[in-house]
């Protein structure tokens, strides 16, 4: 389906929503084209290819709301499932803060490039997908005979989607993106260490040294041989940055306007106070050109801009959607994230480890949990042992435990590796006395 | 799904007009059509099935020839059609409501350990001939199939329900959720919020084998979910609890309606006298129930066959070695009444089973996949589970438990001079080689002097699968099954499983605190 076969297909389907009662109607049609390879034992394990397509539709009438989506989309179908669709949502509560967003928060102007779309995706032949994945494969195995396996992978995707809303917003969007990955197991006693690497773009001509993503990949479970807990107590922390875009989650679930609004949030009331260490500084850039987060409007259509979330260690916005906005009276500003930069500092990870006495350098977290009501968090971690700027040994199997509201503050350096591969492009963070807890 | 209906659907509308009566309205239930829903889907045959999803043998037969056309060994044709509902409550009103519909079907193809796969949504015999020729090209040479006459193996009815989801509109369930929230609201002014959903699915599916075996199923699921949050001198806690299983509506009794909110309820405010425990290596006490989680990640996964063909799990050289007490057996079971993670036949068609992980302290099986069985030449153990269509099938738990073992929970509990009680469970995760792995504990006790004493609260357990194994030195004869809506997820695939455990006393395992 092209994107005017999408678009008119999202009409008909609004019309025949409000021809059946609707009062307003957003409709959102997506289709997808994605490869995927999995190679082992210099053989090819999977080669999955499909096509996809999926459409969904919210309803409301009578200010009652409700969603629904099927991978049906032909017309017999569709009719059916939009009638009782229209039907159903009447049995439910009417709720005065559900009607679509005001049309003065949709973008004025759609024609900026953001450059995400290969419009050679389809020029890609799966013979070259493959040799990929077998390049990514050769290099990791020649890096150690201790290694027991390797798996590498390519995945590719060309994706489109167009958005209606029926108070005055039809938005069309779409990208490509292709991943390269491997994942190594090497010998350590009973134990099979493992580690990865991967590294994706926007364009196929970008595609990362593979050599680079296997050694890489393989040194990283080599590092790991030896493992084991160190003792409980305080250690300052480095955290590189491909792991702590985990914690940044212990942000962002606490600032949706839904957690203010639902009272499960420890940062209500806490707007334009400081909420952690003056070095951090975080922003939600939706332009960057390539970017893997990157969009001109949102899931419900708000126009998007660039807006700084966390200034010098102070709390700037909420994440208000339509909804939510309504409920809370305040005005609405996304409530999706897009592109997280930070205000970057001067030292690479290994002026990090450099300057640390007595730490750890965390890669890895495995499970836990946080509690976004109350800020509490406590995290399973992998890394290694740090000892007066040294690399000493590999740890495992210990926890990270803490509360939000006293862990930010003890942010004391901001690294200069933002992830490139991510669209959180967190750095290298360091953090002074932190509570590990191990043997 | 009245037969007489989609038949005559079938005859008069071909086959692209079938797959248009398989939209069920349950979001609708009080307008469904009578003769619809005269036919209750367990007694449903396999034309009902090749009728719902307009499929014969023949065409079944034409589209495995052309996925086999390039040589390889094996295909198979997974058809489903799922329905999701949810309806929700927030601030004190049924407001939200969505449904979301599967339907597709999906084409395998094995050459050797190699995998081929690709999948239609809408099924036809030239769409799925499509899917079925990229699919083949896993295999590179060329091959010839003969067409096979398709023969059903045994199916057992693991998860009966009085009424198909089908049946059941949403002004059905909305009074359960207002009965619930007020319960709620009444039984604790410190409440100050509260969010529930009901959901239930229902999936249909059926695979056909290139070796002739063919296999259907019908697999209902309902759940309640209940978070709420409380307020006390300004300070704010939230928690949460849910029933969920193989059910029908029947499963939410007067009692069950009224433990959801008196539970849900206990559970959050209980958390205003939390404390979190020290940091360090301790004596964990896990209760019985959900705690079985322990078991999902310490030794679940790393027996599922595919990792231990890899040689990457830290239990691939275990099988027919001791690795625990001889009181500890630990099984993988699909066949559970009514358990979230039972299945009567899994998504390769073969029929499930009681799998021993560990008999009486030593290594028994793997969890097989078709893949894995033919490495290891043994036969499938029932837990090639998927996704969806949209996925091929990997060996997944089921419902994992520890059996019965000698001790009291009482005698458990004061043979313990410091160390926690962990009650309840938000998430784990483990890593397969190496074999550390973490559970979240929501809430629990301190154990002092042999007794419960403070509530805890958010704290991580962290261990190694094969260690936490030897160290189970006392095991109760208290076995509870997890009664919450688990997921797994595995390589991007979820499914549904369940836990259990009897109360159990881990002599040493390092728990995160402050």
């Amino acid at each position: 389906m092209d994107k005017n076969e999408k678009i008119n297909l999202a009409e008909w389907v609004k019309d025949k929503a409000l021809k059946h009662g609707a009062d307003q109607v957003t409709v959102n049609i997506n289709s997808s084209r994605s490869v995927e390879v999995s190679y082992r034992d210099k053989k090819i394990e999977k080669l999955q290819e499909s096509t996809e397509s999926g459409l969904s539709v919210s309803i409301y009438a009578d200010h009652k709301y409700s969603g629904h989506s099927t991978s049906d989309l032909r017309k017999e179908s569709l009719e059916k499932f939009i009638e009782e669709a229209v039907a159903g949502t009447k049995y439910l509560s009417a709720d005065e803060f559900r009607k679509l967003p005001d049309p003065k928060y949709y973008p004025t102007a759609l024609d900026k490039n953001l450059d995400l779309t290969d419009n050679n995706y389809s020029k890609v032949d799966t013979a070259e997908r493959v040799k990929m994945a077998k390049e990514i494969e050769e290099a990791a195995l020649k890096v150690s005979d201790k290694i027991i396996s390797v798996n590498s992978g390519y995945y590719d995707s060309y994706y489109q989607n167009v958005l209606l809303q029926s108070n005055g917003f039809v938005g069309e969007s779409g990208g490509t993106y292709f991943v390269v990955d491997a994942s190594v197991s090497v010998k350590d006693g009973d134990g099979k260490p493992e580690d990865s690497d991967w590294g994706s773009t926007r364009f196929f001509n970008e595609i990362p040294s593979r050599q680079e993503i296997g050694i890489s990949a393989a040194n990283r479970a080599l590092k790991k041989i030896g493992q084991k807990k160190v003792a409980t107590g305080k250690y300052d922390m480095i955290v590189e940055n491909r792991a702590a875009s985990r914690l940044l989650s212990l942000f962002t679930s606490a600032m949706s306007a839904r957690s203010i609004q639902q009272k499960s949030s420890y940062l209500d009331g806490m707007l334009d106070k400081p909420i952690a260490s003056e070095k951090l500084t975080i922003i939600d850039d939706p332009f960057v050109q390539k970017g893997f987060g990157s969009k001109l409007y949102d899931s419900e259509g708000l126009a998007v801009k660039k807006r700084m979330l966390i200034e010098k260690g102070v709390l700037k916005t909420y994440l208000v959607d339509n909804y939510y906005g309504r409920k809370t009276g305040m005005e609405p500003n996304s409530g999706s994230l897009s592109n997280i930069l930070l205000e970057y500092g001067n030292s690479s990870l290994a002026d990090l480890v450099k300057k640390t006495k007595k730490g750890i350098l965390v890669n890895g977290f495995l499970g836990g949990n946080n509690n976004s009501t109350t800020g509490d968090f406590s995290f399973g971690i992998v890394g290694l042992l740090v000892e007066n700027g040294e690399i000493v040994q590999a740890v495992n199997e210990m926890n990270l435990s803490g509360n939000s509201k006293d862990f930010w503050k003890q942010l004391s350096e901001i690294g200069n590796d933002p992830n490139k591969y991510s669209s959180v492009k967190m750095p290298s963070l360091l953090f002074e006395g932190v509570a590990f807890s191990g043997s | 799904m009245g037969q007489k209906i989609s038949r005559r659907t079938f005859l008069e509308r071909g086959t692209k007009g079938l797959v248009a009566t398989a939209i069920i309205p349950t979001f609708l239930g009080s307008n469904l059509d009578k003769a619809f829903a005269a036919t209750k889907p367990v007694d449903m045959k396999l034309q009902d099935y090749f009728v719902h999803f307009g499929v014969d043998e023949k065409v079944i037969n034409d589209v495995m020839s052309v996925a086999l056309s390039k040589g390889g060994d094996y295909c198979d044709l997974f058809f489903e059609h799922s329905i999701n509902n949810y309806v929700g409550l927030e601030d004190k009103a049924v407001n939200r409501a969505y449904t979301d519909i599967s339907f597709g079907v999906g084409i395998r193809v094995i050459k050797g350990d190699q995998t081929g796969y690709s999948f239609t949504e809408e099924i036809t015999p030239e769409t799925m001939k499509l899917a079925a020729k990229t699919a083949a090209n896993i295999a590179d040479t060329s091959g010839k199939f003969n067409p096979v006459k398709f023969k059903r193996g045994e199916k057992p009815d693991y998860y009966p329900i009085q009424t198909p989801w089908e049946q059941i509109g949403i002004d059905k369930k909305i009074p359960y959720l207002q009965q619930i929230n007020e319960k709620i609201f009444a039984e604790d002014n410190r409440i100050i919020k509260s969010n529930l959903w009901f959901t239930n699915e229902t999936r249909y599916m059926m695979v056909a084998t290139s070796e002739g075996v063919i296999q259907y199923d019908y697999q209902p699921m309902g759940q309640i979910s209940v978070s709420c949050n409380a307020e006390q001198n300004g300070r704010r806690e939230q928690n949460y609890f849910d029933l969920s299983g193989r059910r029908g509506i029947e499963f939410f009794t007067p009692a069950n309606i009224d433990r959801l909110a008196k539970e849900a309820v206990h559970r959050t405010v209980e958390l205003f006298e939390a404390v979190k425990p020290e940091a360090g290596e301790m004596p964990v006490i896990l209760a019985a129930g959900s705690s079985g989680i322990l078991l999902h990640e310490a030794i679940g996964h790393g027996m599922e066959a595919d990792f231990n063909r890899k040689n990457v799990s830290i239990f691939s050289d275990k099988i027919g070695k001791p690795v625990a007490e001889k009181f500890v057996s630990i099984v993988d079971d699909g066949t559970n009444q009514n358990i979230r993670g039972s299945i009567n036949v899994d998504d390769e068609g073969v029929t499930t089973e009681k799998t021993f992980l560990v008999e009486n302290g030593t290594m028994k099986s793997f969890l097989h996949d078709r893949i894995s069985s033919q490495f290891y030449k043994v036969k499938s153990t029932g837990s090639g589970r998927r996704e969806s269509f949209r996925y091929p099938p990997m060996p997944r738990m089921r419902n994992t438990y520890m059996l019965p073992g000698p001790h009291k929970k009482d005698e458990i509990i004061a043979s313990v001079k410091k160390g926690i009680y962990a009650e309840t469970f938000t998430n784990g995760q483990v890593y397969i080689g190496a074999g550390d792995f973490t559970f979240y504990v929501k809430s629990g006790y301190l154990v002092e002097d042999g007794k419960l004493t403070k509530p805890i609260k958010d704290v991580n357990i962290i261990g190694n699968g094969p260690k936490v194994l030897a160290d189970v030195v006392m095991v109760g004869d208290d076995l509870a099954m997890a009664e919450g809506g688990w997921t797994c997820g595995k390589n991007g695939q979820s499914v549904p499983v369940s836990m259990g455990l009897p109360t159990v006393k881990v002599s040493k395992i390092t728990v995160g605190g402050v």
